[in-house]
């Protein structure tokens, strides 16, 4: 999927070089060891690596209610999907390397601090609903975002796109499935289910981002065709899409200003309090320091593993050339 | 080889037997068992192979983009390769 193309890294060029805009203007693709930009090859990483992160770390919020699944078929699926991320982490960690990082530095721009992941994981699960508001919801938003992504001009990303965003389908089809078994069970699961939605609802607009008039980035990436749509764009796709089947479950989203709009062909929905967001950017959301943390000694008592696998293959390399002498 | 920094392997997957083993990602690994044992994990989870090979990325030589056209070009004017350079009377069949 990657081609590490198994040579020095790209030359660098101008940000307005013909060669390299024609590629994109003709919708072709740029390869790891292509030409380009500094800007285009430092947003990129920082772009797949933030995406890397973000699967990493959103295993745990669903990782917390795998003991708890309530049928071992919740909890095979569960796992499977709680797998999946783990593998979307790394088919994003293989690409972003493409462009001359090691894993290694990525992860540690992740344990550190220096590097963020997506600010909808620092929220906590509360309930076992939880898990079908994040996947129907969490995981529609990231679909939503995901699919322009699979056409980005970045070739080992878009292929790394294409793979996610059908492991990604299933994903949203179970939660939409646990969200309905819930809606049309008992009185107190359909509350449960509505009350997932409720606090679910708000997060998951905000991971499109800032409005398009704050957004810093939109410009340059979409010239550069990383980025196809705007967040404001994206935004409305999905609660356009995500608003009928709310209705389907019969469950509601809690925005009193949500109305069709005949005019426009679209749902108009309330304001968004980007206060909420930024404050969670900055680490004051509920579960910022428990996630970190979670991460930091999964790493750390990971280290043995990593010696010991390092370890076993020195030794098995050492008695090879000894044969191979003898 | 340190801890952190197992060497890089590229995968080739078989979808099914018939096809050619096509490249899909890389990892890392210590060694070429973990490898194919990590590789069966992240690139084969949905039956997507019927068969792996993992090969050290530092162990593949690549053309250079750099040049692409002088490498390639001697195919490029050479169109008589191609069925289509050729002129074929009208009716005649299996040619």
């Amino acid at each position: 999927m990657y081609g590490n193309d198994f040579g020095t890294e790209a030359p660098e060029i101008a940000p307005d070089d013909p060669d390299f805009l024609a590629i994109i203007d003709a919708d072709g693709r740029i390869e790891p060891r292509d030409a380009m930009p500094e800007a285009y090859r430092k947003t990129l990483i920082r772009q797949m690596a933030q995406h890397a992160h973000s699967e990493i770390i959103g295993m745990q919020p669903e990782g917390n209610w795998i003991s708890r699944a309530p049928s071992l078929k919740r909890k095979a699926i569960l796992m499977a999907k709680v797998q999946d991320e783990a593998g979307h982490g790394l088919y994003l960690y293989a690409a972003a390397e493409t462009l001359g990082v090691d894993r290694s530095e990525l992860v540690e721009l992740l344990i550190t601090g220096k590097q963020k992941y997506s600010s909808i994981f620092n929220y906590p699960t509360l309930t076992w609903a939880d898990m079908g508001a994040i996947g129907w919801l969490v995981d529609g938003a990231a679909i939503t975002n995901q699919v322009p992504l699979c056409r980005c001009s970045y070739g080992p990303y878009a292929r790394a796109m294409i793979r996610i965003c059908k492991e990604e389908s299933f994903h949203q089809r179970q939660g939409f499935e646990i969200l309905w078994t819930l809606s049309h069970g008992t009185e107190a699961q359909h509350a449960m289910a509505q009350d997932a939605v409720d606090r679910w609802w708000w997060p998951s607009l905000m991971m499109f981002g800032p409005p398009d008039a704050e957004s810093t980035h939109t410009a340059q990436s979409g010239r550069w065709g990383i980025k196809r749509f705007t967040n404001d764009e994206l935004r409305q796709r999905f609660v356009d899409m995500t608003v009928p089947q709310s209705e389907a479950l019969g469950l509601t989203l809690p925005d009193p200003d949500l109305t069709w709009n005949a005019e426009t062909g679209h749902w108009d929905f309330g304001e968004i309090d980007f206060t909420e967001l930024f404050e969670v950017i900055k680490g004051n959301g509920p579960c910022n320091a428990q996630r970190m943390a979670h991460r930091r000694r999964a790493h750390d008592e990971g280290a043995w593993v990593r010696e010991a696998a390092a370890a076993y293959e020195a030794k098995r390399a050492a008695r090879t050339s000894e044969e191979a002498v003898a | 080889m340190s801890a952190d920094s197992w060497p890089l392997w590229e995968v080739f997957v078989r979808a099914k037997r018939g096809l050619s083993h096509v490249h899909v990602g890389s990892l890392h690994a210590p060694d070429a068992e973990m490898a194919l044992r990590n590789a069966r994990d992240v690139y084969t989870r949905r039956g997507e192979g019927v068969s792996i090979w993992v090969i050290p990325a530092d162990q593949i030589a690549a053309s250079s983009p750099d040049e692409k056209d002088a490498y390639f070009d001697p195919a490029e004017d050479k169109v008589y390769r191609h069925p289509t350079f050729y002129h074929v009377p009208e009716g005649v069949e299996h040619l």
